[in-house]
This record gives C-alpha cells, sequence and structure tokens, in this order.
C-alpha cells in the first residue's frame, strides 16, 4: 500500500519583526500558544514607544509599571527568543517554510553576560543626545535605552573603526585618546595611546602622522593635530606619574596581590610560561615585540649590537628632534617588565640562535648607507649620513668648523643630517671661536618632489641650510692629501613620471660644474645589513630585505621572525611598531602551539563625508575653531647653538581646545576604557556584523509608527522657538525618569510654565504635508498630557487647540469630560495658523480664528505640537523589501475585512507574512495588541500542525525532600564586580554571616550570577547538603528564577530562595557612606536568611484542561472566534440564541468605498461555520448556568426544543454583541420619514432610494450617544453616515446631504471618506450639544432646525427624509451573563475586560475571553481582530494537557478556618470559594493570582500565602536590628 | 539625640514600589539608609500586624508603598490598604501612640526619585520626632 507523504513541512517558528508593545503581545501569545518564537527589533532594547511614554490614557496607569512585567516574561519566556539591534534582511521561501535573512548589528557588549551594571557607561567620554528621552538629554557612546531595558545590557554606539586609527600602521586609536584629553581626562589618554604604542612620546615627536593625513576635520579646515596631542599626554604622563599609576591600576585586586598593581609592575610579576625568545635588535620593531611578548609572561632577551638601545629611535634621529632622555624612559619601561637588555652583542648567526630559544626576532633596521655610485666615494671626508648620525648621537663629533659640507639627499634623513651638521659646526665654532660651517643640500629634483616631510624641510631652511635644486653629484673630488675638496655635479632636469608618480631627473649633458665642499655626507638611501642573517632565510625579490609572511612576519625558516626596516626598508617608528605587534601575536602562538593568526580582519572605515560633514554643521555639532595649538619652536638664531629640542610642548588649554575639534567619526573612540572598566569582560571592540538565517514558518510584522518632525509646519515655530516643544518631547518632560525628573519647566529657561497651549493636527489631517489621515491618539493624549502636567503643577493652565475631538474609544469620552469639568482643561475649536516669540520672554504667541472668523492672537509659556505618526523609512524599506504593498502614505495595504493579512503589490494577499498594530493605520495601544494578538491567531492557524515541534522545555533533576532535615542555609554574596564590593565590605559581611543561625556555608563571589558561578553553586549545594539558598546581589526582579532555577538544577525545590537585594536598594544609594551601606547589608542578609529558615519547598499546582472551548453569542465575532479556534485545532460549541447566525451583521448592507461586502462576508462565516466538522453549531439556544472554573468549565444550555444540555469545556468566548439605541427625539416612531441608519442601509440596499429619487436627506449624528444617558461615543456613527451619505451621493448626486454632527470622528485612513463626502458636496453642519437640533413636521414638510457652529447662525433645512446616527448600547441582559460568568461590567453594562490597555481581550479570571460589541463599538474589521485575539488566547490554553497555577497561592488550614466567607469577598479573582454547608474556605489554585488579599481578610489566620507566610515576614521583622532594643 | 538613626521598616508591592525602588539604585539616587524594605506581593496583603508588630518592637516607622489608585496589578489591592491603614492609624492613635509614624504612599514603578524623597522625608520626619517610646520600654 502506497503511503502518501505526509506533507508536512511547516515550521513551529514564528519572526516578529518590532517588540514593541504588539511585538511583544504576539510574541507571548505565539510563545504561550506552543511555538518558537523569535522576537525581532532593530533598537537594543525592546518596548518600543510605550517604553517612552509617561502615563496612559484614559487610565493615567504609569506606562513602565504596565509594560515592565511584559518586557520581564518576554526575556524569560522559554519560547521567545529577542534578537535586539537586529534588522530583517529579507525572507524567502513559502508560507510555513521561510528563510529570513537576519542582520545583527554589532552590540559590542556580549548581551549574555551584561550585568547592566553601567561601569562602561561611566568611563565612556563620548557624549551623544539621548534619543529616548527625545534629545532632551546627554547620554554616553556606552548607553542602556532606558532604565528597565529588557535585555538589562548596554550597547556600544560605533559606527566603525575612526580613520585616524585605520590610517595608523600601530592602529593608534587617536580619537579614544583625543576624547579623553577633552574630559581632561590626561593619565587615561595615556593608557590608551599605551594599550597600541609602547612609544608615545617618541611618536608624539617624530611621527610621519598618516593619522592627521586621514582625520575627516581636514575637510572641515584642518586635520586635528593628533601628533602633537599624543606628545601632550605623553609628557604629561612623564611629570605626572601617581594618576599614570592609579589609570593603570586594575579595579579588583586580585585576592593575592599585596604588591602594587601598576599594570607595568605586575607584568614583571606574570607567571612565567618558560618559554625563550631572543630578539635581535633594540630598535623599535624589537623592543615592542618584547613588551608584547613579556606581558604573555615570555622570558624575553633583547640582543643590540650597539652600547646604546632604541635602534634607529636612538642613533639615526638625532637629539634635537628626540632627546635621548625622553626616548631612554620609554625603554626603560620595557626593560623593568623584567625584558633582559644585552647591549655590546653582536649576533653573528640568527638562525644559530634558535638552538638556545623557541623563538626568534629579527629587528636589525636598516643601517646601512646606499652609496651614490660615483667615484671618490671612498674618500675620508665622504660619509653616509647613518654612519654619521650614529656617531654624532654616541657622542663622537666629526670637526666641522668652519667646512663647507654637502649633504646629498632628499629625505628626512638628509634633513636631519644637514641640521645635526650645521649645529655640530656651529658648537664647535662657539667653543672654539671660530666660523660656523656651510651647509648645502643637493637634490636631483627640486623641492616639490622632495619626500622630506614639509616641517624639516622648513626648519632646515629656518637653521640657514643652503639648498641646490637639480643637482646630481658624478665625482667626489679629492685634493693632493687625499681629502675631499669639492664635488662635481651636474645639472638635470624632470622628464616623465617615474613608477613612483614623480618627475623622473635626467641629466642635462655637458652641465658638469663643481661645487666646493670639505664633507660630503650622503642620504640617499639605507637597507638593512643582513651580515647575520644567513642564506637559508628567503631574501625579498630585490635581495635587499628579509622577506616574511605577512600575517605572522614569520621568515622562511620556522620559528625566525622579523620586522621593522629589516623587513620594509627605511620606514617609520609607527610602521616598526605597528610591526612588532603583529609579529609578538604570532610569536605567542607560535611558541603556545596555537594555530597561527590569519589576515586581521578589516573594520568597516567611519569616514565621514561632506554630507555627513554638513548635517554636522547643521546640527551644530562642529566646533568652530581652526586650529587651537599654536607651533612653539625653539628661537631660530639660538637653536643652531645646540643639540636642544627644536618642537615646543602644546599647553594644557591647547591641547583640551584642539581635542574638541575632532569630529569624533567612529561615534565611540574605541579608547578602550570600557574595556578597563568592566569587570566582567563583557566587551569586545571586535565584534562584526553578522547575517544569521531563521527558520521560521510565518512572519509577523509589528515595526510601530515614529513621530513626525517638528517643523513639519515651521509657521508652528518648532526648532525657532525654544518652548515649541513636540508632545513626545513633552512627554518625557512629564516622565518621572525624563530629563528633568518630571518637573514640567521651560526648555529656555527651566521656569514653570502656566499657560501651555496644545495643538492638534500638526501633521494628521493635512494633504498639504501629505498627511491626509488621522493619526487617531492625539485628542488622547494631549488631554493625557495636559492633566498629567496639571498633577505635576496645579498652576499649568492647559488649552488644547483642535478641530474635532476624537474620543471614541472605550471611556475615552468620559476621560475627555473630566478633563474638561473638572481639571479645567480648556478645549478651543480652532486651529493655529501661527506661533511667533515675543521677543525676550520666551514666551509665545498663538495666532488663531475665533469663531466669529476673526484672526486673534494669544501668549503661552509653553506650546505643545500634537504631532502625527507615520512610519519610518526603515520600515518602508522593509516592506518593499518583502514585496509587501504600501498605501499611498506609506502604510502598509491591509486586506479589507481580513485584519492581519496583508496585500501584495500585484493586489494578491501574502501567505504567511501577517501585519499588527499601527503599521497598518495609526491606532492606540489596546487595539495594536488586539491586532497583534489577531496576527498571532493567524500565524498559529497557518501553522497549528507544527504547533509544540520546536517549543522548549525544561528538565529537572527529581526533587529532593528536604522536609525532614533541619535548614542548612547558604548564602552567596556578590561583589556585582565593583558595583557592591566598591562600597559594601563584602569580606566582613561573608565573615558576619557565618555565624548566622543555619547559615551552613557562605561565600562571596565577584559576579554570583555568572555562567560559571551557577555550575559552582550547584556544586556547593551538593557538596554541603544545603537546602536553603541565599543570594545577597542585584533585584529578585530580574535575577530571582536564574537563582532558582541554579537551585532547582541541583534538586532543590525553587522556592528555598531568598534573596538580598544589596545593590539597587543598597549599594547603590549609600554610596556615600561604606560603613553604613555595609551595616544595612549585614542586616539585608540576615533577614533574607531569618525568611530562608522558613521557607518550605512550594509545589506547582496543576489542574486538567478539557479542550473544548465554548462560544457565546453567534454573530460575527463569536463565529469569527469560533473558526479561528477551530482553525487552530480545537474542538468549538457556538451558542446563539437567536434562530439565525449573524448578529448584527445582518444589518450591516453598505461597505465602505473599495472595502469588502458585508453581506457577502455574513454568508462566507456563516457557511464556513456551518460546515467546521470542529464547530458545534447551537441556535436558539442559551447558556443558563455555568460552573467551574479555568480548565473545566460546565454550562448548561437551554435548546431551541427548551431542552437542557449540559457541555464541558475549557474556556468561554463571550462574544454576546450589543444593540442599536432606539431613539426616543427627533419624531423617531412618530413620523416615518425619521428613520435610523440601519434602516437607510436597508433601503438603500433595497433599491428604494434609486426608485424614487429624494431631494434632501439630513442625517443627525450621535443620538443616543455623547449624552446623559449614554456618556461614550459610539464610535461608528460618524463613519457610518459618511458611507451611507457617499452611497446615496453615488445612486443620485442631486440628492442634498447634510450631517448634523458635533465632531466629526473618522479617525485613521477613515479621514478619506470624510474628505470625499466633502468633495462630492455632502454639507457638514456642526452643533453644540446645548443647541441640539429640532425635527418638525410641518404642513407635511419635515424640517430641521439647527444652530450651526461656530457662527452660532440658525438654519432651516427641509428633509425628505431625516437619518438618525444612532448609538450602540450594551445588551440589556449583560448582567446577566455577567453574574453567570462572574465577570465585571464596566460603568456602560459593556463587559469589563481585565485591563483597559493591555488586556483587552482577557477577563482578569482566567479563561474567559471577550470579544466583539459586547467589549465595545467597534467596526467589522476591528470586531474580527477582536475575535482572532481572543481565539488565540483561548487556544494558548486549549492546547495545554494542564494548567500550572503560580505557587504562591493562598492556603486554608481547614482547623482555623470558620467559613466565615471575608475571604471571598476579598477575592478579585473569584479563586475563594465557600461552598454552601462547606465546614471551610477553598482555594482554586488556578485562579489565585497570589495577591494577598484574603489572607489579610481572614479574622482567624487560617488563610496563609505561600512563599510569604506571615511567620515568615514576622521572621524579617525580628531580624531587623534596633537600636537600643 | 542628634546621632539618633531612625529605623524604618517599609512593606513595598513587588509591582510599583519595589521596583520604584530599583530604579532609585539603577539611577543612582542617594537617600538615607535608615529603611529595610521587605517586599511583598501587593500592599493588600499587608496584615495590620506587620504594622503593629515592629512599632511594638521598638521600630521607629512603616511605610508601605504600593501603586497608584488605578494602577493596582490585582485590581483593587492598593484600595484594600488605603482603607486599612486609615483604620489601623485610628487605631494606633486611640492607644496613645503617634499615627504618623506609620506612613502609605503611591510610588510607582517609574518613580525612583520620589521612592527616595519618600524615604528621606520619612527619615527627616523621624529624626525630629525622636525614637519610638516603645524603645524605652523595652530597654531595661
Amino acid at each position: 500500500m502506497l503511503t502518501e507523504p505526509s506533507g508536512n513541512s511547516n515550521v513551529g517558528a514564528v519572526l516578529v519583526v518590532g517588540a514593541g508593545i504588539g511585538g511583544i503581545q504576539a510574541a507571548l501569545d505565539l510563545g504561550d500558544a506552543g511555538f518558537k518564537v523569535y522576537l525581532l527589533d532593530k533598537s537594543p532594547a525592546i518596548g518600543g514607544t510605550m517604553a517612552q511614554l509617561d502615563k496612559t490614557f484614559p487610565t493615567n496607569d504609569c506606562s513602565m509599571c504596565i509594560l515592565s512585567p511584559k518586557l520581564v516574561e518576554c526575556g524569560r519566556h522559554l519560547n521567545v527568543e529577542v534578537m535586539t539591534y537586529a534588522e530583517l534582511e529579507s525572507v524567502e521561501g513559502k508560507p510555513g517554510n521561510f528563510t529570513a535573512r537576519v542582520r545583527q548589528k554589532p552590540r559590542y557588549v556580549n548581551v549574555d553576560e551584561c550585568t547592566g551594571c553601567g561601569d562602561c557607561a561611566a568611563v565612556c567620554p563620548i557624549i551623544r543626545s539621548d534619543q529616548f528621552n527625545a534629545d532632551m538629554s546627554e547620554r554616553r557612546a556606552a548607553y542602556k535605552l532606558y532604565p528597565q531595558a529588557i535585555p538589562n545590557a548596554y550597547v556600544i554606539e560605533k559606527r566603525g573603526v575612526a580613520p585616524c586609527r585605520d590610517a595608523c600602521p600601530a592602529g593608534q586609536r587617536a580619537q579614544g585618546y583625543i576624547a579623553l584629553i577633552r574630559e581632561r581626562r590626561f593619565a587615561d589618554a595615556y593608557r590608551t595611546i599605551k594599550e597600541d604604542n609602547p612609544f608615545p612620546a617618541v611618536c608624539g615627536r617624530v611621527c610621519n602622522h598618516v593619522c592627521e593625513t586621514a582625520c575627516s576635520r581636514g575637510k572641515v579646515d584642518e586635520p586635528v593635530s593628533i601628533m602633537r596631542l599624543k606628545r601632550f599626554v605623553a609628557d604629561w604622563a612623564f611629570e605626572h606619574p601617581e594618576e599614570v599609576a592609579e589609570a593603570f591600576r586594575p579595579k579588583i585586586e586580585a585576592d593575592n596581590a599585596d604588591a602594587d598593581s601598576d599594570r607595568l609592575r605586575s607584568a614583571a610579576s606574570a607567571e612565567s610560561t618558560g618559554k625563550k625568545i631572543a630578539i635581535v635588535g633594540s630598535g623599535p620593531a624589537g623592543l615592542t615585540v618584547a613588551q608584547d611578548l613579556r606581558f604573555k609572561g615570555h622570558d624575553v632577551t633583547v640582543l643590540e649590537a650597539l652600547p646604546v638601545a632604541g635602534g634607529m629611535m636612538r642613533v639615526g634621529i638625532p637629539e634635537y628632534r628626540l632627546p635621548a632622555e625622553i626616548l631612554q624612559r620609554e625603554i626603560d619601561e620595557i626593560i623593568n617588565l623584567g625584558v633582559e637588555l644585552k647591549l655590546n652583542t653582536r649576533v653573528d648567526d640568527v638562525v644559530a640562535l634558535k638552538e638556545e630559544y623557541d623563538a626568534v626576532f629579527v629587528g636589525i633596521g636598516a643601517h646601512d648607507d646606499v652609496r651614490p655610485p660615483v667615484p671618490g666615494v671612498e674618500l675620508p671626508q665622504m660619509l653616509s649620513a647613518n654612519d654619521f648620525l650614529r656617531e654624532v648621537n654616541i657622542g663622537y663629533y666629526p670637526d666641522l668648523m668652519g667646512k663647507k659640507v654637502i649633504v646629498l639627499g632628499g629625505g628626512d634623513v638628509a634633513m636631519d643630517a644637514a641640521c645635526t651638521a650645521l649645529r655640530i659646526g656651529t658648537m664647535q665654532a662657539d667653543e672654539r671661536g671660530g666660523e660656523a660651517p656651510e651647509v648645502r643640500v643637493a637634490y636631483r629634483r627640486t623641492d616639490t618632489e622632495m619626500p622630506a616631510q614639509e616641517t624639516e624641510y622648513r626648519q632646515a631652511r629656518e637653521d640657514g641650510v643652503l639648498f641646490d635644486w637639480l643637482v646630481s653629484p658624478v665625482e667626489v673630488e679629492a685634493d693632493e692629501e687625499g681629502n675631499v675638496c669639492g664635488l662635481t655635479c651636474c645639472r638635470m632636469e624632470l622628464g616623465e613620471p617615474d613608477p613612483s608618480g614623480r618627475r623622473r631627473p635626467v641629466p642635462i649633458e655637458g652641465s658638469e660644474f663643481i661645487m666646493e665642499a670639505d664633507v660630503v655626507v650622503s642620504a640617499i638611501g639605507a637597507r638593512p645589513n643582513l651580515a647575520c642573517v644567513p642564506e637559508s632565510v628567503s631574501r625579498t625579490p630585490n635581495g635587499r630585505q628579509i622577506a616574511v609572511d605577512e600575517n605572522t612576519m614569520m621568515t622562511s625558516v620556522e620559528g625566525i621572525f622579523a620586522g621593522g626596516d629589516t623587513v620594509t626598508g627605511m620606514a617609520f617608528v609607527v610602521d616598526a611598531i605597528g610591526a612588532g605587534h603583529k609579529a609578538a601575536r604570532a610569536i605567542d602562538a607560535y611558541v603556545q602551539g596555537a594555530p597561527m593568526p590569519g589576515p586581521e580582519p578589516k573594520l568597516p572605515v567611519a569616514e565621514l563625508t561632506e554630507e555627513d560633514i554638513a548635517a554636522r554643521r547643521e546640527a551644530g555639532e562642529i566646533v568652530e575653531v581652526t586650529r587651537a595649538c599654536t607651533l612653539v619652536e625653539a628661537d631660530v638664531g639660538e637653536r643652531v647653538h645646540s643639540l636642544c629640542e627644536v618642537s615646543g610642548a602644546v599647553s594644557e588649554e591647547e591641547a583640551v581646545a584642539e581635542a574638541q575639534r575632532c569630529l569624533q567619526c567612529g561615534i565611540c573612540s574605541e579608547c578602550n576604557q570600557c574595556v578597563y572598566a568592566c569587570q566582567k569582560h563583557c566587551i569586545d571592540h571586535n565584534m562584526r556584523e553578522e547575517i544569521v538565517e531563521l527558520n521560521v514558518g510565518a512572519v509577523l510584522l509589528v515595526p510601530g509608527l515614529e513621530t513626525m518632525p517638528g517643523d513639519i509646519r515651521p509657521e508652528l515655530g518648532y526648532g525657532r522657538c525654544a518652548n515649541v516643544v513636540t508632545s513626545i518631547e513633552f512627554e518625557r518632560m512629564l516622565s518621572a525618569s525624563g530629563p528633568w525628573g518630571g518637573v514640567v519647566q521651560r526648555p529656555s529657561d527651566g521656569k514653570h510654565p502656566r499657560k501651555v497651549a496644545f495643538i492638534q493636527c500638526v501633521g494628521s489631517r493635512d494633504i498639504t504635508c501629505n498627511q491626509g489621515y488621522c493619526s487617531s491618539v492625539c485628542c488622547m493624549y494631549a488631554t493625557k498630557e495636559a492633566i498629567i502636567a496639571k498633577e505635576h503643577d496645579a498652576n499649568i493652565e492647559p488649552s488644547i487647540f483642535y478641530m474635532d475631538v476624537r474620543s471614541f474609544g472605550k471611556g475615552f469620552e468620559r476621560y475627555i469630560d473630566r478633563a474638561e469639568q473638572e481639571q479645567g482643561v480648556r478645549y478651543v475649536r480652532s486651529m493655529v495658523s501661527r506661533v511667533t516669540e515675543v521677543p525676550g520672554t520666551g514666551n509665545l504667541r498663538l495666532q488663531h480664528a475665533t469663531p466669529d472668523g476673526n484672526n486673534v492672537e494669544e501668549e503661552f509659556d509653553l506650546v505643545v505640537l500634537s504631532i502625527g505618526l507615520r512610519p519610518s523609512q526603515d520600515t518602508r524599506e522593509l516592506a518593499e523589501r518583502l514585496d509587501v504593498a504600501l498605501n499611498e502614505y506609506g502604510f502598509v495595504k491591509g486586506a479589507d475585512l481580513r485584519p492581519a493579512q496583508v496585500m501584495r503589490p500585484d493586489g494578491s494577499v501574502a501567505d504567511g507574512i501577517f501585519v499588527a498594530g499601527s503599521f497598518s493605520e495609526p491606532k492606540d495601544i489596546p487595539e495594536t495588541v488586539i491586532e497583534a494578538s489577531c496576527a498571532a491567531a493567524r500565524a498559529s492557524a497557518l501553522l497549528s500542525d507544527a504547533r509544540g515541534s520546536l517549543a522548549r522545555e525544561q528538565v529537572w533533576p527529581e526533587e529532593r525532600d528536604v522536609s525532614q532535615e533541619p535548614p542548612r542555609v547558604g548564602v552567596f554574596v556578590c561583589h556585582c564586580g565593583i558595583n557592591i564590593g566598591s562600597v559594601v565590605d563584602v569580606p566582613e559581611v561573608i565573615d558576619f554571616t557565618a555565624d548566622l543561625p543555619d547559615v551552613a556555608y557562605a561565600e562571596q563571589n565577584l559576579y554570583t550570577c555568572s555562567q560559571d558561578t551557577q555550575e559552582h553553586i550547584r556544586e556547593v549545594i551538593l557538596e554541603h547538603d544545603l537546602n536553603r539558598v541565599v543570594v545577597a546581589s542585584c533585584t529578585p526582579r530580574t535575577h530571582e528564577p536564574l537563582f532558582q532555577d541554579t537551585i532547582r538544577s541541583a534538586g532543590l525545590n525553587p522556592h528555598l530562595f531568598q534573596m538580598a537585594n544589596i545593590r539597587e536598594q543598597d549599594s547603590w544609594v549609600h554610596r556615600q557612606d561604606p560603613d553604613v551601606a555595609t551595616g544595612k547589608a549585614k542586616e539585608l542578609v540576615t533577614m533574607a536568611v531569618a525568611k530562608a529558615r522558613q521557607l518550605c519547598p512550594l509545589a506547582q499546582g496543576v489542574s486538567a484542561v478539557n479542550h473544548r472551548a465554548l462560544v457565546i453569542g453567534g454573530g460575527l465575532a463569536g463565529m469569527t472566534a469560533a473558526l479561528s479556534i477551530a482553525e487552530q485545532g480545537c474542538d468549538v460549541t457556538l451558542v446563539e440564541r437567536e434562530e439565525k447566525l449573524g448578529g448584527n451583521l445582518r444589518y450591516i448592507h453598505t461597505p465602505l468605498p473599495g472595502g469588502g461586502d458585508p453581506q457577502e462576508l455574513l454568508q462566507r462565516r456563516v457557511e464556513a461555520v456551518s460546515v467546521n466538522p470542529r464547530i458545534t453549531v447551537l441556535t436558539g439556544a442559551e447558556v443558563v448556568d455555568m460552573s467551574g472554573y479555568v480548565g473545566q468549565y460546565r454550562a448548561t444550555i437551554e435548546l431551541a426544543d427548551k431542552q437542557q444540555e449540559e457541555i464541558e469545556h475549557g474556556v468561554v468566548v463571550v462574544a454576546t454583541g450589543a444593540q442599536e439605541i432606539q431613539p426616543e427625539e427627533y419624531l423617531y416612531g412618530e413620523d416615518e420619514r425619521v428613520i435610523t441608519q440601519r434602516e437607510l442601509e436597508a433601503r438603500i440596499a433595497d433599491g428604494d432610494l434609486t426608485k424614487q429619487p429624494i431631494k434632501s436627506v439630513v442625517m443627525i449624528q450621535c443620538v443616543g450617544s455623547r449624552d446623559e444617558e449614554h456618556p461614550y461615543c459610539s464610535r461608528i456613527c460618524c463613519t457610518e453616515a459618511i458611507k451611507n451619505a457617499l452611497a446615496i451621493k453615488e445612486r443620485n448626486p442631486n440628492t442634498d446631504v447634510f450631517i448634523l454632527y458635533r465632531d466629526i470622528r473618522t479617525f485613521g485612513f477613515k479621514e478619506r471618506y470624510y474628505r470625499q463626502a466633502r468633495e462630492q458636496g455632502v454639507v457638514f453642519l456642526q452643533w453644540d450639544k446645548d443647541e441640539k437640533p429640532e425635527v418638525r413636521s410641518e404642513d407635511g414638510q419635515l424640517r430641521v432646525d439647527v444652530v450651526v457652529q461656530p457662527e452660532g447662525e440658525m438654519f432651516t433645512l427641509d428633509a425628505d427624509m431625516v437619518v438618525l446616527s444612532a448609538g450602540i448600547e450594551a445588551n440589556t441582559d449583560n448582567e446577566v451573563v455577567a453574574q453567570r460568568l462572574k465577570v465585571p461590567l464596566s460603568e456602560d453594562s459593556f463587559f469589563l475586560e481585565a485591563h483597559v490597555k493591555l488586556r483587552p481581550l482577557d477577563f482578569a479570571a482566567d479563561g474567559v475571553y471577550l470579544c466583539g460589541l459586547a467589549h465595545s463599538p467597534r467596526f467589522l474589521d476591528e470586531t474580527i481582530a477582536q475575535a482572532y485575539g481572543a481565539a488565540v488566547h483561548a487556544v494558548s490554553l486549549l492546547t495545554k494537557d494542564e494548567l500550572d497555577s503560580t505557587s504562591i497561592v493562598a492556603t486554608v488550614d481547614p482547623l482555623l478556618c470558620t467559613a466565615c466567607g471575608l475571604c471571598v469577598d476579598a477575592c478579585p479573582y473569584g479563586a475563594r470559594v465557600l461552598e454552601p454547608d462547606a465546614p471551610c474556605a477553598e482555594v482554586i489554585e488556578v485562579l489565585c493570582q497570589g495577591c494577598g488579599a484574603c489572607i489579610v481578610a481572614c479574622p482567624n489566620k487560617a488563610s496563609q500565602q505561600k512563599g510569604f507566610g506571615i511567620g515568615q515576614v514576622y521572621q524579617m521583622i525580628e531580624a531587623m536590628s534596633v537600636a537600643g532594643s | 539625640m542628634n546621632d539618633f538613626e531612625p529605623k524604618i521598616v517599609a512593606f513595598l508591592c513587588n509591582w510599583c514600589t519595589y521596583t520604584g525602588a530599583d530604579l532609585a539604585g539603577t539611577s543612582r539616587i542617594q537617600y538615607p539608609p535608615n529603611a529595610r524594605i521587605v517586599r511583598l506581593m501587593c500592599s493588600g496583603s499587608v496584615d495590620p500586624t506587620y504594622v503593629l508588630k515592629p512599632l511594638l518592637d521598638g521600630v521607629d516607622g512603616v511605610l508601605i508603598g504600593g501603586c497608584h489608585p488605578g494602577d493596582c496589578h490585582y485590581q483593587s489591592g492598593n484600595y484594600k490598604a488605603r482603607r486599612r491603614v486609615i483604620a489601623l492609624k485610628e487605631i494606633i492613635k486611640n492607644t496613645g501612640f503617634d499615627e504618623d509614624r506609620v506612613w502609605l504612599r503611591w510610588i510607582s514603578a517609574s518613580e525612583g526619585q520620589r521612592f527616595a524623597e519618600t524615604v528621606t522625608e520619612m527619615t527627616e520626619s523621624l529624626r525630629k520626632k525622636g525614637p519610638s517610646p516603645m524603645r524605652r520600654k523595652w530597654a531595661v
């Protein structure tokens, strides 16, 4: 028999893009529903915009309070993998099985290891504006997005390697030490320099500073004087040895470190590896290798042929450029590390050294001069520059007094030789009373082609050196005695360019002439003397240098390495240092037997383009100083009389000012201070961007929106006037964790504002800036901000300037009413046309129109712009990459009446890709959360067969029974690096703790939370038979679960654990007083131990789950929820009390323009529900009784035939709908021409209107809404009226349609229809709630009188038909249903969800869900979204086999319980029950949330809360020490 | 009594005030070290004896911190705490004890500053009042 392939290739994983509240909700829903979730966000923490908000409307909940538990839940969820600082690149494959490519940006901080302590930020020298605080405060380049961020980890903002560092052969972190100089942290700057360069004082003087050539500042004016800044730091460091030692001192002393822990010394005492390395030559390359290898603990011997160390630095660079004493300081530092230096030790064969040493480094420099190929070079006064300079530097001066000296060449060595000769001869003349020498430089090209550095050439000219251009030596002339007496030269001319790009000098025939000369110094190049290097070591192709591997610097002979001039020919000190580092890395690997290093990966270079610079200039980030450090040089006339240093130092003030010129190209300067500060070694500046491929079944797009720029309407003054702020800025100003700690003050002067104006619709409902939609949330958030501002400062007088107040959501209308009536918020219906500053006051003058059409001005202290929302550019690009269609405003194009589904540009539906939240339309938090759940439901249905395939489940060892053991408490006290340890004396706490009763073990940890410590704790528990564990460290809110898992892994019940918070609540808040902090820590530990001794194992309650859902209500919501639950694989009973399914949907006929047909939708749903085998439909039936609790309900249903049936089910979905208000005014029911919108729709559908065209229709809004009886907005009526008006106009354009309204509430994209209606001639007339329109019938003619605002004029309209936009009210029997289900109702008798913002579809009691009109009035698509959302919550529960309850539930002692029932009243969850005649009350553990209310209510103390027992709390109180008691 | 350092026991709800106290720490806001925090799930689970026992033991003040009205994680626990504390203070007053040694404050998770200020104020206030009379009672 053939078996069919299962065809199941669906992947049980979902990618959620965007981790705002929508993404978080979707991730949690899907994780709970048994899918693996990747939660992606481009920012370094999850939380999105909601994290930035101060409060939320309409409850004024603290945004962070309600968000933070969700963040933590996401961070801990076994099935949710949070991927921050990452972006989605592409998605390929098919629905159910996609490959998503994710770009993981480098964070430079190991996110799993970081403890969020902030040590890195404390030392970071780079200041950035804090975007989280709307750029109103500053942060460092190392930062955490916000204090409660999840992951609780820092991130380093870096564009790449700064061009200066990239250019430097030694990789010197120039931007880093410059930033530290700017902060006047010179010792730190010195450490940063020393990180890459053992010779800062040298390189601060004699470098070719390619960094300055690469410096971006050169594009603005002149490069930063990087070399001179380095010299400043090096000189400063020499003057301040103590500060430098302090900067190098490790933050944590090693336990056995009794010696001075100065880095240099500690390296000296580093444990030896026993490997011996010989270094031939003590130049910069050799000494760099020596230093680096010494740090690695190798034994290093430096062999130097000369009597002095330093190589070319010592004998090639003249004293007046680099004083020997300064060089010697830096050499000594290296030697003092424990490097053996053997001077006067010439090596004959470097390869032979291998016998004695494990590796050999050859750094013998290039000391052999290239001699010009002319006759006479052997004459005694014919010198080579290197020999000449070496002799002088060692102290042997040839007699040059009064001599004529010719130096051949045009490089730096020629300049050095010439200036040295001039000085020596002059000094001899001064001493002996003779003539100064005449020194000339003869060069075969001109000064333009000369390779010498500009400064050196200039100084030589100033010193009096003469220059002859375009001359080349032909022969050195000698007199009879064989002494040099002249130089025959020929003239040259410049020909074609040679390979170096310079024009080639060509001799002019017959141009020979003789120059007088006593001494000739040849400085035309040098090469290494390879006499000591046997032929077995390969040479470079030209035979002059040693050939090496470019990655390892190893020669052709294994174990022999080479670097510096020996390999490159004459180069600069930094080149040799760079080579030295590279060789040292390889030698270390070689001697340790590790793999040899490969090519160093190229990190991206953060070059600044001209545009970048223009942008920074625009933002005022560029300090406009051309050059701060002035050039100081020894006096021109004086300096040739000695060898004193020519270049002068930079002053401290100049250095700091110069440092401010740095443009900080890389942002992070890689100064490494964070690396030194981080005691957990989490920082890695070499992290690189990675592409991660994820295999997922579905993709959810929940990227959220950004606020529009404040200057989207420039006339409103943002950017021009300091006291005009955006709403998001004001939100941060209000926040307790905002820039000013929640004090409302003006940005310009810090004054407390009194009159504050809010201007609405800035960038919303405004086609002039292509924002033709309503941003939906601004009216409400402005009101909230006004109320909160008044709460902060009662003197504030807020005014809100608006077009229409759009308070259309649940509870919104009351919020506005309260704001206006109780809080005194003034609402002004008028658009502000202009804001100008009142000179000298910072006050703002608003120009706006009054009702009578006059322009008036009013002065305010502060103006808040209620800016609209839009998708960010990134988001739009993402959508384009994913081939998802966008609408004209850049929002994703959703499918009509199919919420969460997305269209492709070709008009098809994008399967497997779903959208949620404001990316499809601006919306508030609850609607976002609902859509997120809806999208989760769709993904869950698509991947239903793969549910659970990738979900993780933790397996624990069997729990040890400790009930018979006496308590043995283990205490672990954390240093948290220096976060606790630098304030609290941890060893003292340990000593003290060890003596506490029942403490069997106590120890300290550097980081108790680190991975290895977890394993260690596990071992200690087993080794010492511990049965209670106390950790004294940070907050249990973030770390308790980690430690609980650890003790669980050692076989202990997780509740045998207690934490003492000695960081957030001790060391961090009492830093000034370490003694008191230590005392407090002891007491907190004592309290924790006291409680721990009383801890008992807590069992996790479980209860079985019936896998059937009961859906009450067969309207659109109920049918959709039932279908979604069935699609996701569970059985449903759908109960509808009417004979037919459909509910209110049966009366909706007119589609929105371009929208789906409601009746077709109805038909589709009814059909789908009827044929679905998982759905049992009971019509004409009613739930008459319900018992049980989550997972195990029993409902009694009265069927159509009055028979009763009982069904068992696990969850309930309430979708009982609502009803249209029956109007009792405007002649409704008295005159048949007065009808409701619903009746109008039926007539339009019947074609009535086209049969007998009517001349005039008057629609009246807010009938039964926003009045005393129904003090809420019915949300849909404005759009419904406009929809029907458009339908009438479509059928008969000549019909006059008047809409009499109070506020038009076409939020989101519905604003389009409002605009369309006005364009098609629908007349909108606004009335005030105190002057309602009147409908009268006069001589058979219907007339409507209306006082039209803002003018206040009375109009009378003749109407053939008056249509009343009747609102929606709750079903009259909601109360009965609510009692049956034990769920609450709102003031307006709609059902009341668990939390207005974040749990809109749940009830407080688990297992009961809510959707559709039963929740509140809403549109069809909103109803569908809710139904799906409720369904996924239901399915998450239904697909479980058993439910876990929280462990900290209430429990009852039946012996003490008197069955008084007070606990039952106290419980908000219905978890406390007292059955009639029962001897004692009970706890339904799955319902109990562990709040403890019933415990306090119990008069007999029969109720106790597990984990927070009264006895345990008493013990903690008693453990507190009370002085005097 | 210049060096008198009052001792405060603080019962903080897990969701708002305890988190606010943590935020004071993360923000490094410095405040006096006189309070000893006991974390409870809800201000509504503060048993009257949790207040009376420390007072009898000689503790100088008791602070109860909960979510702002309407913000309770458990819907209404803070209202229960409010009612209870009003009654409790009445009883304490009737026994001749200074009821102002018991403070109930609403401090949200984002009000680190407010938490620090509350502890500072309470410490100052108790410092002015001097040691709890119960201390003398027990000092034999």
